[in-house]
């Protein structure tokens, strides 16, 4: 027997996932037809022989109708293939993998720094609310959340890499060449999250179950931490999923800035080059990432909320 | 209304100073080749860029630019958003599932990812910056007028304006919207910030502003060349945009707990 969250919980976002996926697909697909005027001419510049013009303009398909290059589009997709990079002519799912394992590794860094610095961030506020450490650890959250990283990143550059001598200026070499992109790149998300926890923290903490454990005398730190914390850390699993969507298209500045290899200034590189294929498979695949890692921490929300897994709720 | 002097007087700085720019004598094209890269000086306190324009002109310039943006983005995406999600809500049906659809896809593509690519693909310029944030801003209002209409459109003046037959627009305009305001207005305040980060990092990415117009973000992206020489190139436009955009969170925040809008934390920037 199925059991019933499955029907009533994964199978509906399950199904919700395939369709976004495919508007963003149909929405990717429209991204080449608004360049302005004749996106062949765009991309090959306006001295470029009518001969190759032709033979590009064959290449994309573009002098199909709309709804056969459409047929065409999805049916390369269902291949994973993603067409070919007018700048290097090589397979851009190829150009794709070679980029990818250096913004997972970003990501992940950036991640596990955000949720390092933002837990006791956040615990730290609450626990000390209307103190003078509260106003302190939000006013550095309140800062990390209106600092541009297009910003930070030079200015990290200046200190950490031209006057300290500790980091490369860029690239990626080692472990010293992450820890300045990553800083750029976790500190927004950092203090979104300490702003969350405090918050969920502050609401779980006045619920009935903190004040029997209180009364049964557990000390500030039990309370708060393992009757408190674990529960509000329900809600921010889910917004960490959305968070995770900032910090990948911060991800393409962050990695602009530190001429990081990854598919962020993959991106850029391509809008420069005017390699516009290039810029739509991008642009799908990480949005296409982005709405799985929504689909995965709802899915995990919901197992390790036992409300949900054990069906009293929703 | 404790802490909002300092953001207020901020944000009203930096809207009288973009209003006033025709009127004030400023030269943010003059080049003056002897003082390239000059630090500030009694004459001109933030100094020179790397073509010898001075930067205190151009930020005043680049002030003009985010403030455009800003309230023509805030503005489009205020009102398109919010029709978009009042008429789903209210409507409901086949209507609402297919808008919801929508906000979906369009949620689906992170941050300002879909602007970049949007304004990479149109070209660039002011305009183009203004529909690509505009294409992504929209998505904000709307859920939230969604939820928002959702949770008041059973009320009892609302049965009561349909019983005696008022139109739907009537409906939506007289008795939806002035109750949902409130929640927009802080979105707003938060999304003119992100906004204004959206436009520098766009100009920053060289797909926003063009030269020789003034940007904050393409300011920091000249800089950022000459840094090590020059460092004020980069921090004056840097921390003018952290200014502004501290300010408008703070803002943002004090008008929430004054509007007494339930908490929902969002990010601004890229």
């Amino acid at each position: 027997m199925m059991p019933a969250v499955f029907i009533r919980f994964v199978i509906p976002r399950v199904l919700t996932a395939v369709a976004v996926i495919l508007g963003v697909v149909c929405l990717v697909f429209v991204l080449l037809h608004l360049v302005p005027g004749d996106p062949v001419e765009v991309m090959l510049g306006e001295s470029a022989q009518p001969a190759d013009k032709e033979s590009l303009r064959r290449a994309l398909g573009l002098h199909r109708p709309l709804y056969v290059q459409f047929g065409r589009y999805l049916t390369d997709l269902v291949h994973f293939d993603l067409g070919t990079s007018l700048y290097s002519k090589r397979p851009i799912s190829q150009v794709l993998l070679e980029r990818l394992p250096a913004t997972v590794e970003l990501g992940i860094v950036s991640l596990l720094f955000a949720v390092l610095s933002a837990v006791p961030l956040g615990i730290l506020a609450a626990l000390k609310k209307h103190t003078a450490w509260d106003v302190g650890a939000m006013g550095v959250a309140l800062v990390g959340v209106s600092i541009p990283n297009f910003w930070m990143g030079p200015m990290l550059i200046v200190v950490g890499a031209l006057w300290l001598g500790w980091f490369p200026v860029s690239g990626r070499a080692g472990v010293s060449s992450l820890v300045l992109p990553a800083l750029t790149l976790g500190t927004a998300m950092a203090a979104v999250l300490s702003r969350m926890i405090r918050s969920a923290l502050l609401e779980v903490l006045t619920e009935d179950f903190i004040r029997t454990a209180r009364s049964k005398g557990l000390s500030d730190w039990a309370v708060t931490v393992r009757h408190g914390l674990r529960n509000a850390l329900l809600p921010v699993v889910t917004l960490m999923g959305l968070q995770l969507g900032a910090l990948m298209s911060g991800a393409v500045i962050t990695e602009t800035v530190f001429s990081w290899p990854g598919i962020g200034s993959l991106v850029i590189e391509a809008i420069h080059r005017r390699d516009y294929p290039v810029v739509q498979a991008t642009v799908l695949v990480i949005s296409v990432a982005y709405v799985m890692i929504n689909l995965l921490t709802d899915l995990v929300y919901a197992w390790i909320d036992p409300r949900i897994r054990l069906g009293a709720r929703e | 209304m404790r802490h909002v002097r300092v953001p207020l007087g901020i944000v009203l700085l930096w809207m009288l100073v973009a209003l006033l720019v025709p009127v004030l004598p400023l030269s943010p094209h003059a080049i003056d080749l002897p003082n390239v890269l000059a630090s500030g000086s009694l004459d001109e306190w933030l100094g020179y860029d790397d073509l010898g324009r001075p930067i205190l002109d151009r930020l005043v310039v680049g002030a003009r630019t985010s403030l455009f943006v800003a309230v023509a983005v805030v503005g489009m995406s205020l009102v398109v958003g919010s029709l978009v999600g009042t008429i789903g809500a209210y409507i409901g049906g086949w209507t609402d599932f297919l808008l919801v659809r929508l906000i979906d896809v369009f949620l689906a593509f992170p941050g300002i990812l879909l602007a970049i690519a949007l304004a990479g693909v149109l070209g660039p310029g002011i305009e183009n910056v203004v529909m690509a944030l505009s294409a992504v801003g929209w998505v904000g209002y709307a859920r939230l007028a969604r939820a928002q209409v959702l949770s008041i459109k059973e009320r009892d003046h609302v049965h009561a304006a349909v019983a005696i037959g008022t139109s739907t627009p009537t409906i939506v305009v007289r008795h939806l919207l002035p109750l949902i305001s409130a929640p927009l207005i802080v979105e707003a305040s938060f999304g003119t910030a992100s906004v204004i980060i959206g436009e520098a990092g766009l100009s920053f990415l060289g797909v926003g502003v063009q030269p020789p117009n003034a940007s904050w973000g393409s300011m920091i992206r000249d800089g950022t060349r000459y840094m090590l020489v020059a460092p004020h190139v980069v921090i004056a436009p840097g921390l003018t945009l952290m200014g502004v955009v501290l300010a408008l969170n703070v803002l943002g925040d004090r008008l929430r707990d004054w509007l007494d809008v339930k908490r929902h934390t969002r990010m601004t920037g890229a």
